[in-house]
């Protein structure tokens, strides 16, 4: 075991932690000592361990399984979604649910219970893991959706049952490795909220201009894909951010500006282009190191969810967001179908908005007015984003939560597995 | 014709990433090592990386009646024949001056072991006249240092043997490459803190494959550790038996 103390972060580097990170090479001497991370794409401290140790799973990523006719793979829980789209996508398949980076890992995306663009069809990640394997503090055990209350408290669950070492996931038959975008543009909330509403595609997102204000609120571009047949040209190889940018690059006029080139960008009547699926699915992951743009003080994103009778609550809290001026070019409007598997997962059937912020005060306290603001519609707060929110606030958001801190007792006794997240929240006391 | 690599230690960290490499250009791979469990999971990731054929075969360095085994996987195979060499193994320098006797499985895994396997795989690569054996061992080979000297010892008689072998090969066409490694952040080094020009393994993959592809003899990855053990290398004796580096 290393003694190296080393501090990291989560993606939005606001939250640090230090202490130990094992890297685990070989599952057969992993151990439920420490709570697992991955890739790190979680933006708060829902993968940090302060004062701890964590196992670093990313290492542990080979395909254990690939039935081509079933359409069934089983991998080891490091191994990030980007490569399996790589793996799968030339025969004929697809992870049925990719989150917005392709970064994550499947045992992230389990214990986050990711969704993707294709939410309102296809449900949340985990409804299409069949199996999974989970190290606890007895040894492995392999758990099935059968398995009821600890299935669900580990969907989604935040690691808190176990290291994640292995998952069987469904995919889904495609007949192409192409996309199918079309781009339209949406001149306010009302029309944006319309076509999201009238959209009938199989993967559907909006972006949202958080800069404009007044009868332009809410403008942005609706995306619409379609998987479909075609020759991937060549990706071009990912850029980097090579250092922290100063804290005036995102500021509120250069924001402005980019936001209004970036809609322009999209003609009057839309449009329709073949990308490449990583380009569709993962457009941020072509800038590694993206979240340096935010300076070294890092940024937070506020992701929630509403309930679709209270659109209009929303339009109120994007219209406390453009007010502000703290809005970064970051800003996804969504709608939710109802699908999700476990106690503390994500989704809900309605509109969920998500926007970058630099880490300010200013902005946390925004933060914090938005946060009451989703208490009051209904809707809830997302845990792989949030940084600053309470116990008392998840807890009233999350009305299973009392069954998977029981199921999470059960599994983990000794709390071994807890997070800065976790304790932050209050989640295991 | 497709290639088949034989990959000898296949479940170590470098010999993974390897793997993968050359499934993806769809080679067939012959994953020889001790962990059978281990390195049947090796073979599926292999396989759906898209290796033409992936074989686990029970091989260990110490046991010379496990070669025969692994060379007739290689045959069975019908591909072109080419040999990367992973294996090794480094106890503490304090485990051998309590224990002596580990000498002698250090030698045999990171030296004798694989050299013999090559002596018998040697007449087929010459026979057909094409291919490539990649040796890896290691920047320790190159001085003996105070913390790891029988290791250091092992890789540097494995690094002569990869010499006169691939001046014996390189007659009939056949590229030895030997590649020298830095610290890589791999399970060998885990636990012994933080190490100078750290390296990954998919770096030193990527270094194996231009360097097969330029016909190189010898690589140093990270490439730092060519100018650093040059220097090393010229410090006299006298001074460098009072050093510890």
């Amino acid at each position: 075991m290393s003694d190296d103390l080393i501090t990291y972060a989560g993606w939005g580097r606001a939250l640090r932690a230090t202490g130990e990170l094992r890297r685990a090479h070989d599952p057969a001497s992993l151990k439920a000592h420490a709570p697992a991370i991955g890739n790190r794409r979680s933006y708060g401290d829902a993968a940090l361990n302060s004062g701890g140790a964590a196992v670093e799973m990313t290492a542990l990523d080979r395909v254990l399984a690939f039935d081509r006719d079933a359409g069934l793979l089983t991998v080891e829980a490091g191994l990030s979604l980007g490569e399996i789209i790589e793996i799968t996508a030339p025969h004929g398949w697809l992870p049925a649910v990719v989150p917005g980076t392709g970064f994550a890992t499947v045992g992230g995306a389990i214990a986050m219970d990711v969704h993707g663009k294709n939410h309102h069809h296809a449900g949340s990640f985990c409804q299409h893991v069949t199996a999974l394997t989970l190290m606890q503090g007895a040894g492995p055990r392999r758990l099935t959706p059968a398995d009821g209350a600890l299935w669900r408290t580990t969907c989604g669950g935040l690691g808190q049952t176990g290291i994640i070492t292995q998952a069987t996931l469904s995919l889904m038959p495609v007949r192409g490795a192409m996309m199918l975008v079309t781009e339209q543009r949406a001149r306010d909330w009302d029309e944006h909220i319309a076509l999201l509403d009238g959209s009938d595609a199989s993967f559907t997102v909006g972006w949202i201009d958080a800069t404009a204000t007044g009868a332009t609120l809410g403008r942005g571009i609706v995306e619409e894909g379609e998987i479909c047949r075609g020759i991937a040209p060549r990706l071009k190889a990912a850029k980097t951010v090579p250092f922290d940018a100063p804290h005036w690059a995102l500021g509120k006029h250069v924001v402005k500006a980019f936001n209004a080139a970036y809609y322009h960008r999209v003609p009057k009547g839309g449009r329709s282009q073949v990308r490449a699926l990583q380009d569709f699915f993962f457009p941020l992951d072509r800038v590694l190191a993206w979240n340096r743009l935010y300076g070294k003080r890092g940024f937070h994103q506020f992701q929630c969810v509403v309930p679709l009778g209270a659109r209009d609550a929303l339009r109120d809290m994007l219209g406390t967001i453009t007010a502000s001026g703290l809005a970064s070019p970051l800003a996804v409007l969504k709608r939710m179908g109802p699908g999700r598997a476990g106690c503390l997962s994500f989704p809900m059937e309605g509109y969920t908005l998500a926007v970058d912020f630099p880490n300010r005060a200013a902005a946390r306290s925004l933060i914090a007015r938005l946060e009451a603001a989703t208490t009051a519609a209904g809707g809830r707060i997302y845990l792989a984003k949030d940084a600053l929110s309470s116990g008392a606030a998840i807890k009233s958001m999350y009305p299973e939560f009392p069954d998977w801190a029981k199921a999470a007792r059960a599994a983990d006794p000794e709390g071994a597995l807890q997070t800065d997240l976790v304790r932050r929240l209050e989640l295991r006391t | 014709m497709t290639d088949t690599w034989i990959i000898l230690g296949a479940s170590s960290t470098i010999a993974k990433a390897f793997t993968r490499s050359v499934a993806q250009q769809g080679a067939a791979v012959i994953l020889a090592g001790r962990r059978m469990d281990d390195l049947e999971a090796n073979a599926a990731d292999a396989t759906a990386r898209g290796a033409a054929q992936a074989t686990p075969v029970a091989f260990d360095a110490r046991r010379p009646e496990t070669f025969d085994g692994v060379l007739h996987a290689a045959l069975a195979s019908g591909g072109r024949l080419n040999c990367a060499v992973f294996v090794g193994s480094m106890p503490p320098q304090a485990a051998i001056d309590a224990d002596p006797a580990l000498i002698d499985g250090t030698i045999a895994d990171s030296f004798t072991g694989p050299a013999r396997l090559l002596q018998m795989l040697a007449p087929h690569l010459a026979e057909q006249g094409s291919g490539a054996v990649v040796g890896v061992g290691s920047v320790a080979g190159d001085r003996g240092r105070l913390g790891n000297y029988v290791y250091g010892a092992a890789k540097a008689g494995f690094a002569t043997y990869l010499s006169g072998l691939r001046n014996q090969l390189g007659r009939s066409g056949v590229h030895v490459l030997t590649v020298k490694p830095g610290p890589v952040d791999t399970a060998m080094i885990q636990g012994l803190g933080k190490q100078p020009f750290m390296t990954t393994a998919e770096a030193v993959v990527a270094d194996i494959h231009t360097a097969l592809r330029k016909k190189r003899n010898t690589l140093y990855t990270k490439r730092i550790w060519w100018p650093v053990m040059t220097v090393i290398k010229l410090i006299p004796e006298p001074i460098f038996k009072k050093m510890s580096i």
